[in-house]
């Protein structure tokens, strides 16, 4: 029952496009007849494809087009049981007993397997989740097989993570991701834990679920012992029966802040361990003395990748006064430049906003924003008449209490504001909850360093934005969570110290 | 409740005990005391019972304390810990007398003034070596220069050990790892001993700690508990269950803490036995690492 994914054309949705300056686009799609998916899915417990208790199953869509494209099994608290004894059987059966070394070559092998299947899980990142074909596949795919590579080899050096202690797995991992990098949050959630010697049970995000899926393909490819990685699909309340299973002792959760609180809530009380890893507004701060192209380069890059759908995106750019209007001419001359459109075309800059309750949620905050009297800039791009899709944005006359200033969009939409000392740079880019990440553009080293020291936050972005790296720890300050992923503060949260 | 002198006739000054706050001994701004029992005299000493509005003013002074101390240098910031060691050897005799009056042995309260003593010149080597083992430059797969290091969480609320565990060892225990990294510490003294936390707070504020780095309320947890749990400028609550914090208030603080993403640690001070409060096991690096956030910077590298 193979559903072929190719039945789409671009040619009817996406006709070329003519730019302002005069230039069109031939259409440039992703071959994809390589990518076989199945009509249905079922859930992954102890090394099995297996039926969900309910019986039921829930369709996923493309959102660049709306089509149907396989439907996903909806596991219940019943599945979530039997995945975490499954993964409580191998983690004292097999895994929590396993050499370090024999351990880690396992997690070499998915590393392996990812790195060979990586268009095929590109194609199928880029269907399902809409961000553009040249992100799944230069960002997204290394980035997961260089996780698992990473935490491959920490395996058997546990003992040298942590100076005079040594190190114990935990035991039963739950682990809920979201929607805007599905292959790679599960990468980061699964490599650290099976390296470190737990057993984990995966809750992929309800409208993104077929890259994990297909992990559990390979997963089972590589041999790993049954029970080891757990994958049950579903939506909110399945998550929620996994965070409240008592068998389960440690939540590593990605998502959204309000989420995030309820689920400290749920398990204060009990001996489970926590990290979350939650929402941003990150500021991006420009001086005059930046390299104002690069600068611009930056700012792009911060807001309008993957959408806008980044935790850490550069949602509020804080300019310097002096420059306002010329970067301001600048962003508005380059997000006419950025192309709109099919996910699979491998020229597409912003592709589909991953879910039509998502495109409502940036609707509604734009709208706010127009009313509360902010000055739209929007990128002219054809929008296609399918799909769910929005146009870069930004926004002038941002104030600090504009709700575009202080909630979180997810979407491809800027505030810009401006400062005229850098302590009210700081004053400014700290004036809210969150504390994921940072941006600061100068070209004087002992400036950024002034300035990076004082951002509550947990990534500062120096003269870059929106660069990531299995060896380099990520996460919050503040409201954006607490833990770490990455490098050897990653592997804390996994591990018990004795 | 001491009796006069008399071979001379003198009548010996009693001590007022204040909350520690902001560097200065203030009265509750409710204006109400508790009560406490002193063992040595059988006399009762009053101490001031913090309202929420102290807390409030604490929460304030606590924030500035961290700023100004987070601001020095973690050389001065040793020096000045080694500085409390100092004082406090040279109140070790009020200290004692302190213990003694809520209920210590002579032998176990010299005992203990001398272990926490030990403690605070472990934690004043600490301040400039955490950086050192928890930094890491990171080799990132691409030209960047890119660098972790820790700072301090912000504002802590410590709930101290109470009831069995022994008053000035548990306060230096948990106060110090939260401070050395330059948080502020807003702690709630014990019910079990609120004098000796007072006299170490004289100790504190005459080691040249900046003030506000540590305030230190006495008073009810029953009360107290919930409202520094659910106070939205503090970052960090360090919970011990003890006599007079019970799983229910624990849980209680605990989700409270949630409404702003606190890094919440509940641990367990109950049955602990002096040994256990006196080993190198409960000191170090990893008491220290619950209440730093990890920050990394990138920047690219080329001409």
């Amino acid at each position: 029952m193979a559903t072929d994914i190719t039945k789409k054309t671009h040619e009817t949705k996406l006709a070329p496009r003519r730019e302002r300056a005069g230039w069109t686009y031939a259409p440039s799609p992703e071959a994809k007849d390589h990518v076989r998916l199945k009509g249905r899915y079922d859930l992954f417990i102890d090394g099995k494809f297996v039926a969900p208790h309910s019986g039921k199953h829930f369709a996923t869509h493309n959102p660049a087009d709306e089509s149907h494209i396989a439907d996903v099994a909806e596991g219940d608290e019943h599945d979530v049981d039997t995945a975490v004894r499954a993964a409580r059987k191998a983690f004292e059966g097999t895994w929590g007993k396993m050499r370090g070394s024999e351990r880690g070559k396992y997690v070499y092998r998915i590393a392996r397997r990812i790195q060979e299947r990586a268009r095929e899980l590109a194609i199928v990142e880029s269907v399902d989740g809409g961000k553009p074909i040249k992100e799944s596949r230069d960002v997204d795919l290394p980035l997961a097989a260089a996780h698992f590579f990473h935490y491959a080899g920490w395996a058997d050096k546990l003992d040298y993570a942590f100076a005079g202690r040594r190190a114990r797995p935990l035991g039963v991992a739950g682990q809920i991701i979201p929607w805007n990098f599905p292959l790679l949050m599960a990468a980061w959630k699964i490599a650290p834990a099976i390296a470190c010697g737990n057993t984990v049970v995966l809750k992929p995000a309800e409208t993104t679920p077929l890259t994990a899926l297909l992990l559990a393909e390979i997963i089972q490819e590589c041999d790993l012992p049954p029970g080891v990685v757990n994958i049950v699909t579903g939506a909110g309340k399945t998550g929620g029966a996994l965070v409240d299973h008592a068998g389960v002792d440690k939540i590593a959760f990605t998502g959204s802040t309000d989420v995030g609180k309820r689920i400290q809530r749920a398990i204060a009380g009990t001996n489970k361990r926590l990290t979350l890893e939650l929402g941003g507004k990150a500021a991006n701060i420009v001086f005059a003395d930046a390299p104002i192209d690069q600068a611009v380069d930056g700012i792009v890059n911060g807001i309008y990748f993957n959408q806008g759908h980044v935790c850490c995106a550069g949602s509020r750019l804080l300019v310097e006064e002096s420059i306002h209007d010329v970067v301001v001419r600048k962003l508005s001359r380059r997000i006419e430049q950025l192309r709109v459109g099919d996910p699979l075309d491998k020229n597409t800059d912003v592709g589909a906003i991953n879910s039509k309750m998502q495109l409502e949620k940036i609707h509604e905050l734009v709208a706010a924003a127009v009313s509360e009297g902010c000055a739209i800039h929007q990128s002219s791009a054809k929008i296609p008449t399918k799909g769910y899709f929005f146009a870069p944005t930004f926004f002038t006359g941002v104030s600090q209490s504009h709700r575009i200033a202080q909630e979180e969009v997810f979407g491809p939409v800027l505030s810009v504001i401006t400062f005229r000392t850098p302590d009210e740079a700081v004053e400014k880019a700290n004036n809210t909850m969150y504390g994921l990440s940072a941006g600061i553009w100068t070209d004087k080293a002992a400036k950024v360093f002034w300035m990076a020291k004082r951002m509550r936050a947990g990534v500062v972005w120096a003269n870059t934005f929106n660069k990531f790296d299995p060896t380099s720890p990520f996460g919050g300050y503040k409201e954006s969570g607490f833990g770490r992923e990455g490098g050897r503060a990653g592997l804390a949260p996994y591990l018990e110290m004795v | 409740m001491s009796e006069a002198n008399g071979n001379t006739g003198r009548v010996p000054v009693e001590k007022t005990y204040k909350l520690f706050v902001k560097g200065e001994f203030i009265r509750s701004e409710s204006g109400r005391s508790l009560p406490v029992p002193d063992a040595v005299t059988g006399g009762v000493t009053n101490v001031a019972r913090a309202s929420r509005k102290d807390v409030r003013d604490a929460v304030i002074a606590t924030k500035a304390g961290h700023h100004s101390w987070a601001g020095k240098t973690a050389y001065l910031r040793g020096q000045v810990l080694y500085r409390l060691a100092e004082v406090m050897e040279g109140r070790r005799g009020e200290l004692v007398e302190a213990r003694k009056g809520a209920g210590a042995s002579a032998a176990n309260a010299a005992r203990e003034v001398d272990a926490s003593i030990d403690r605070v010149i472990h934690y004043a080597g600490w301040p400039d070596k955490i950086s050192l083992l928890v930094s890491s430059l990171n080799p990132v797969a691409g030209p960047h220069y890119n660098v972790s290091h820790p700072e301090p969480t912000g504002v802590v609320a410590v709930v101290a050990p109470d009831g069995d565990a022994p008053a000035l060892l548990g306060l230096v225990s948990t106060v110090l790892p939260v401070i050395v990294s330059g948080n502020g510490a807003l702690v709630l003294a014990p019910e079990s001993d609120p004098r000796t936390a007072v006299v170490w707070s004289e100790c504190l504020a005459t080691s040249d700690l900046p003030g506000g780095v540590v305030n230190m309320l006495t008073g009810l947890r029953s009360e107290l508990v919930s409202q520094v749990a659910r106070h939205m400028e503090v970052q960090a609550l360090d919970v011990w269950k003890s006599t007079t914090v019970d799983d229910a208030l624990a849980k209680e603080a605990a989700v409270l803490g949630a409404d702003n993403v606190k890094r919440v640690k509940v641990r367990d001070g109950r049955g602990k036995t002096f040994d256990q409060w006196a080993s190198d096991d409960a000191q170090g690096l990893h008491c220290i690492e619950p209440f730093l956030e990890l920050k990394t910077v990138w920047h690219p590298v080329g001409l």
